[in-house]
This record gives C-alpha cells, sequence and structure tokens, in this order.
C-alpha cells in the first residue's frame, strides 16, 4: 500500500457532511495556517513542497503563487478550475463528490496565502449535482467559523461561490475559464496579460486545479519539506489517476509516483490487468490530449529502462517516444481496440470543443476530423496519412491556447506509433470495416541499441 | 513629464526606435514593405482586436536586451509588445514562412472561392493575403460549409460562408454603438456572425461594419451587384454632417456616385467613422464637395483606378519655355496654340 494522503479518509462513512470530517482531523490544516502561519510562509511551503499543477501542465504551484500582483487595494482572486472535462479524466469528481471538504479546506488555506476574500470554484455544468454537495460543504463550514467574516477570529474573511459552467471544454482553459466566469463568451484571452496579473475582472487571479488545491492541506499540516520526500525527483507527493479502458478495475486511485506503468496496469491494488484475459495493445497516460503510446514503449522507454508513474518518467524520450502525466486519466486499450477509430473519436471531440477563435484550430480541428472518418470508413488514401501529419503540424504551436496543441497531439502520436496500422486500413478498405488491425507487434519488445 | 522611453528592435535585420508599448506588427509598419506581417484580424481603431487569425505570426529570435533567450513559439505580432533589443524575424524566417502558408490554408478551407460574384473582390484581404503568402491549390477535398441565411436589414449583406471570424465587426459594434445587438453565436467551425434571432442592425454608425470586414462577409446592400470596385475611380469629398465627420472617400462611375465609404489608410484602415446617413443615403454628386482623386497604395486591383492626373485634374505643365532657354516655342506655320490647329487661319 502506498500512501494516501488526499483519498485516506474517502472511504469514511459520513465523510461528505462537516461532523465527520472534522472528527477525522479536518480542518486542521485552516487553524494551523490562519494562527500559526502568515501568507508568505503559505506560500514558501507549497514551493518547498514541489507540488505541480495537476490539471495537466504540472506547473510548479508555489511558483505560480508567487507570481501573483499585489498592487494596493485590488482584489486578488483565487479561482478552483473544476471544469473536468478532459475525456478519460474524473478525478476531481470523485474528490468533490465524497470528500468535498478537502477542497473547501484547501481552498481557505489558499485564499489566506493569497489574500482572496472572494474566491470560486468554476465547476462543470454537467457536474450539476456536485454544485449541491459543495454548497452544503461551504454551508456547513460557515455554519462552523470556517468561513464567512472574521474567520477563527483572525481578521481574515472569506466566501467561496460555486459557479456553473455551461457545457464547454475550452472553459478549462484558464483565461476562457476567466472570461466565462465574468459572464462572457468563452473564448481564451490572449497572454500576455497572464491572470497573475489581470485575471477576472483585470485583478491578480490564481486558477489552479481541484486536486492542486486539496494537495495543500496535507502540505500544510505534514509540511512542505515532509511532503516532497513523498514521490521521487520533482514528481513529488501523490497523485490521484482516474483509470478507465479495458482494465478490470477502473476507478480512481490515489499513486505515490514511484510505481511502474506495468505495476499500475496489472496488480490488483490498482487496475487488475487487462479485462477479459486480453493483451495491452496502448494506452493514453493522461488524458486524452496526451500522446497515445503502444504497450511497448508505455512499459519500457526508448532506452530499455521501466517506465514509471511520474511526470519526468511518463514523458522520458519527449514526445518521440514518450507521452505525458497529464491530467491523470489514464485510458487503456487492450488488443481489440482500433487505433484509427480511437483517434477520430478524439478528433471529433476537438472538432466539436474547439472555441472557434483562431483560424489553424477552427478550421484544421474539422479537417483532420473528415480525414480521419474517411480513413476508418474505408475511403481514405495513403496521401491522407502525410496530410494528416501536415495538418497537426500546422495547428500545433501556432495557436492562442493549448486547444490546439491538445488537438494536434493525439494524431501526430497515432501516426507516428501505428502508422501501419492507418496503412492497413487504406489498403485494406474493406476488410477494415469488419475486423481490427489487432495487437499486431505494438507489444513486442524494442530493439535497444548497446552502447560501448 | 519624462521623455518617452524608446526601445530598439530588429526586424529582419532592419533596426528602429520606436516608444516603448508599440506592438512588434506596429513597428514593422513603420519599417514597411515585406517586412510588415499580414493582418487579418488586427485592427488599430479597434481596441481589443488581433491575435485571432495567426496570419501575423513572427518568430522572435532574441527575447530582449536583458533575456536574449528566443521565445519558444510563433508570436502574434499585433499582440505583442516589443522590447529593448529584440530581435524578430518575420520573412527571413522559414519557420514563419511555413506557418503562414498553414494559416492561409486554414483560412481558405471553408471560403467559398466566389470572387467572381463577390462584391469585395479587388479589395478584399483574403485575395491579396492569399495572392502573397498562400499556395496555388487546395488539399481540401470535402465540402465547404454553408449557413443559413440571415438578414443583417436593409443597408446590410452578411454573406457567413465567407467569414473568417475575425471579430472585427464584433468589437466595431461594441466600440461604436452603445446597444450591442450582434455576436459570435456557436463555437469552432460552426460559429457565426449573427444577431440575436434574427435582429436587423440599425444602429447609425453600424455601416462601419463594412469597412472593417476585411473579406467579403459584410457588404453594402446598396452597392451590391452594382459594380466592380476598380472600375470606379475613389474621390475624396467631404460634406457638413450633423452626426459624423463627413469625410468620406466617393467611389465614381462617370459623374455617378456609386458607393461612399470611409477613407482609409495605406493599412486598410478607417481615418474617420462615417455615418449610415453618409455612407447609404447620399448618393448625388452634389450632395458633396469634392476634394480630388484619392491615391490608394495598398490594394493591388484598385489601386489601378487612380485618376493619376491623367483626366484633366493635373493640367500637364508646360516645359518647353524652360528646356528652350525661356524662349516661346516656334511652331509651324504660326500655329501658337494647340486649340488653333483645327481653326480655319484665313479668318
Amino acid at each position: 500500500m502506498s500512501v494516501k494522503l488526499l483519498l485516506a479518509k474517502a472511504h469514511v462513512e459520513g465523510i461528505r457532511g462537516f461532523d465527520v470530517y472534522r472528527r477525522e482531523g479536518g480542518y486542521q490544516s485552516v487553524e494551523k495556517a490562519l494562527k500559526q502561519m502568515n501568507p508568505e510562509s503559505i506560500v514558501e511551503e507549497v514551493k518547498k513542497s514541489g507540488l505541480r499543477g495537476r490539471g495537466g501542465a504540472g506547473f510548479p504551484a508555489g511558483m505560480k503563487w508567487s507570481f501573483i500582483a499585489k498592487p494596493e487595494g485590488v482584489p486578488r482572486h483565487l479561482v478552483c478550475n473544476a471544469d473536468e472535462s478532459e475525456p478519460g479524466t474524473f478525478k476531481d469528481r470523485y474528490l468533490m463528490e465524497f470528500i468535498p471538504h478537502l477542497l473547501i479546506e484547501g481552498l481557505i488555506v489558499s485564499s489566506f496565502a493569497l489574500g482572496s476574500n472572494d474566491t470560486y470554484i468554476y465547476i462543470r455544468g454537467e457536474y450539476a449535482w456536485i454544485v449541491d454537495i459543495l454548497e452544503d460543504a461551504i454551508n456547513e463550514a460557515k455554519a462552523n467559523g470556517f468561513l464567512g467574516k472574521n474567520i477563527l477570529g483572525t481578521g481574515f474573511d472569506c466566501e467561496i461561490h460555486v459557479q456553473r459552467g455551461a457545457g464547454a471544454y475550452i472553459c478549462g482553459e484558464e483565461t476562457a475559464l476567466i472570461e466565462s466566469l465574468e459572464g462572457k463568451r468563452g473564448n481564451p484571452r490572449i497572454k500576455p496579460p497572464f491572470p497573475a496579473i489581470q485575471g477576472v475582472w483585470q485583478r491578480p487571479t490564481v486558477v489552479n486545479n481541484v486536486e492542486t488545491l486539496a494537495a495543500v492541506v496535507p502540505i500544510i499540516n505534514m509540511g512542505g519539506e515532509e511532503y516532497a520526500k513523498i514521490g521521487v525527483g520533482k514528481s513529488t507527493g501523490t497523485k490521484l489517476i482516474s483509470a478507465c479502458g479495458n482494465i478490470n478495475k477502473p476507478g480512481v486511485y490515489e499513486i505515490d509516483m514511484t510505481i511502474s506503468v506495468e505495476d499500475f496496469i496489472y496488480s490488483d491494488e490498482y487496475c487488475g490487468g487487462i479485462a477479459n484475459g486480453k493483451k495491452l495493445k496502448a494506452c493514453i497516460p493522461g488524458g486524452s490530449s496526451v500522446p497515445i503510446l503502444p504497450a511497448n514503449l508505455l512499459l519500457k522507454t526508448a532506452k530499455g529502462e521501466t517506465r514509471y508513474m511520474n511526470y519526468e518518467s511518463l514523458s522520458d524520450g519527449g514526445f518521440a517516444s514518450g507521452s505525458m502525466m497529464g491530467s491523470g486519466g489514464f485510458i487503456v486499450l487492450d488488443e481489440d481496440q482500433c487505433i484509427v477509430r480511437n483517434t477520430l473519436s478524439l478528433a471529433r471531440f476537438y472538432r466539436h470543443e474547439s472555441c472557434g477563435q483562431c483560424s489553424p484550430c477552427r478550421e484544421g480541428t474539422g479537417w483532420m476530423e473528415k480525414i480521419l472518418h474517411n480513413i476508418e470508413y474505408g475511403k481514405g488514401k495513403i496521401s491522407d496519412i502525410d496530410l494528416l501529419w501536415d495538418i497537426q503540424r500546422k495547428i500545433e504551436g501556432n495557436t492562442i491556447c493549448p486547444l490546439g496543441d491538445a488537438a494536434a497531439w493525439p494524431v501526430a502520436a497515432a501516426i507516428r506509433h501505428f502508422r501501419d496500422e492507418f496503412e492497413w486500413h487504406v489498403n485494406n478498405p474493406l476488410e477494415a470495416q469488419e475486423k481490427n488491425y489487432g495487437l499486431a507487434h505494438y507489444a513486442d519488445p524494442i530493439h535497444v541499441p548497446v552502447t560501448a | 513629464m519624462s521623455e518617452q522611453q524608446l526601445f530598439k528592435v530588429t526586424i529582419d535585420n532592419i533596426t528602429i526606435e520606436v516608444p516603448a508599448g508599440t506592438t512588434i506588427l506596429n513597428a514593422a509598419r513603420q519599417i514597411g514593405g515585406d517586412v510588415t506581417p499580414p493582418a487579418m484580424c488586427y485592427y488599430s481603431k479597434l481596441e481589443g482586436s488581433g491575435g485571432k487569425c495567426r496570419t501575423c505570426l513572427v518568430e522572435v529570435s532574441k527575447g530582449s536586451e536583458k533575456d536574449p533567450r528566443p521565445m519558444p513559439k510563433l508570436i502574434a505580432s499585433c499582440r505583442t509588445t516589443v522590447m529593448d533589443g529584440m530581435e524578430v524575424k518575420n520573412i527571413t524566417s522559414e519557420k514563419v514562412i511555413d506557418a503562414r502558408a498553414g494559416v492561409v490554408e486554414f483560412l481558405l478551407l471553408n471560403h467559398p472561392l466566389d470572387c467572381p460574384i463577390c462584391d469585395q473582390a479587388g479589395e478584399c484581404h483574403l485575395q491579396d493575403l492569399s495572392y502573397d503568402h498562400g499556395k496555388e491549390g487546395t488539399r481540401y477535398e470535402f465540402e465547404r460549409r454553408t449557413f443559413k441565411k440571415h438578414d443583417l436589414g436593409p443597408y446590410i449583406q452578411l454573406h457567413m460562408t465567407r467569414c473568417i471570424l475575425c471579430y472585427r465587426c464584433v468589437y466595431t459594434a461594441d466600440q461604436l454603438s452603445k446597444e450591442r445587438s450582434h455576436g459570435v453565436l456557436d463555437r469552432g467551425d460552426h460559429a457565426q456572425i449573427a444577431t440575436f434571432i434574427e435582429k436587423s442592425l440599425d444602429n447609425e454608425f453600424i455601416g462601419n461594419v463594412i469597412d472593417v470586414c476585411p473579406v467579403g462577409a459584410l457588404t453594402d446592400k446598396t452597392f451590391r451587384f452594382k459594380n466592380r470596385v476598380w472600375f470606379l475611380k475613389p474621390m475624396d469629398a467631404h460634406r457638413d454632417c450633423p452626426t459624423c465627420s463627413g469625410k468620406v472617400t466617393l467611389w465614381n462611375r462617370g459623374d455617378e456616385v456609386y458607393r461612399v465609404t470611409a477613407r482609409k489608410d495605406k493599412w486598410g484602415e478607417v481615418e474617420d467613422w462615417i455615418c449610415n446617413t453618409c455612407r447609404f443615403e447620399t448618393k448625388n454628386t452634389s450632395d458633396w464637395v469634392i476634394e480630388g482623386p484619392r491615391a490608394i497604395d495598398r490594394h493591388s486591383v484598385i489601386a489601378q483606378g487612380h485618376y493619376q492626373g491623367s483626366v484633366g485634374m493635373h493640367k500637364p505643365t508646360e516645359t518647353f519655355a524652360a528646356v528652350n532657354d525661356g524662349r516661346a516655342p516656334h511652331l509651324l506655320m504660326d500655329i501658337h496654340s494647340v486649340s488653333e490647329v483645327n481653326k480655319d487661319s484665313s479668318l
């Protein structure tokens, strides 16, 4: 059993309510932070902890906090990004649904550290029932003096507001989220200025993922240095992984980032192996945007080393032979899955979710979907594969926000690693309608050149 | 007041000093020529515009004197301010040329290419852009996107299929009129400019959206299909208008005023916003005080329609005396005036 910091108490009966949560040691970090610490020392602890943003990009949270501008007389805001819409990612939903007070506790401490008197939770519209859970938790916290005016007699005021989105993936991008929170169309802003300087209503703002803010609680309770001892290298602490796809035990797991990918998939503590006794073909390890990896590159890096479930190891080899930790949406595909069809599904998603503001993403995502549709339904040409490659190359990096990259990477990785499957689809259009390419050589060991 | 700080910026190996806070695009416009990146959505008169079309992407090979690291991605020059010592590559960067060709292809992907029947043809920024930066053919083999027709009232014709979603008209309506009645509906490739439930646009200054539109998505209904713009002669004119400055460009053929637009500078941007009355309702030559021909040097085709002194606006100067030591010419048969040629000399 590895260390559990966030979900350790998630199965205690009644933990969703304030009384049980408090009895189990909840809200200690608020008492510690507000009474014994000052905002600067909290930011310092978070920096020491090495906590990295859990929303996907993995940017150090303490660093992000220290960037916030502090102009005289201008309110600052903390915004919690609960717009979890990445296909394959459902960890925040679990956390908010089962242990909502952990997020509220983290929000209070973080609001104190950043000087935010009005803190917002921007939650995806489809999580309608979680809004009620969060608002109940907020009301309970308020009734017990942990929110509202003069919290615990320290003179710190804080209100938490829950704002529902209207069902747009793009509003998970922090500047689009801010626009949407302000009541506008959720188009990403052009950066700079960054939210830390001009965010919500032109005020300095920090936007953090649910899990990041929840992780502040154990950091304050145990101290940043202790927290940094969990995990390995720059991947400190624990990470929630939402595992899904063709595995025996889909669900949300908390890992301490020292476990290998192979153990994570096959051990009974976690995914419990591939369902129905099939073989592993491919995996998208960090939510739909990150590059897909074939089984052989997933379990071992190109250098032949074991791949671990952490930021560095998953991205080992760059995009040529690696992937990303992303948001922790671990999607497993078995030998019966078709990579072309999977890529088409993702391309359709990104075409549907593009905001349409900048041209490469607006036009390119639709084009890629149409070509993939042709290939999948037996009307593709060999030249389409190179065309897809060229389109994704012209989208990536040329857009306002990372949605363009997120749309380009899955297509690029699928072609990079599964080109022969695409070619098989093109060359055997009739056969491809009835059966799949299968596992082929995707699990074969990779030849590692020996260096003298 | 302290003296304005000047930043030194090098664009395609040409160094220029500009005030702090200038964008890369505006610095490049001061240099002019091929160094200036094309801009389809940026409009210097509209706050918040720019950054969307991605045609003005440039490479920053040196961030600044203090932080010489290059920027990892291509950046939108219209929305990035210069730093002291910044080095920018526009047409000297392969990456930029490649990305720009990509953007042009994306912009033309769903564009109907109905230039032969489009009123904007000849003064269309997308035409210019594709001539300058595009490829000959398209690799797109699918049906192009269409939209439900949308009526914007008696003056403005909306062709959503031609729209490149630059948002300029949205900013114009926002910033020139008090109430906003149109915007972008839907998202992604089905996003469209529209009013809420087919309202028509009836603000006194709303006609300016026609001038800011870089393509033929918003055109003048009172000029629709009347003439090709390159057959018209642009003339600067003004009138006493109670609503706007009254300074316009008339587009004439013979004595007839075919259309009225705002005066545009060499970047195709409006100099003075004009009102609907001037634009749509005042089409008699007698309504206007004509100042003279307007030179247009931005667009290739409409720049051909200049008077350029050929139709009697500039009287040719007599040079004979100057080159002949001040002596008047001795002409054959003592004809001393052109008008006398056809006269019967015996009378």
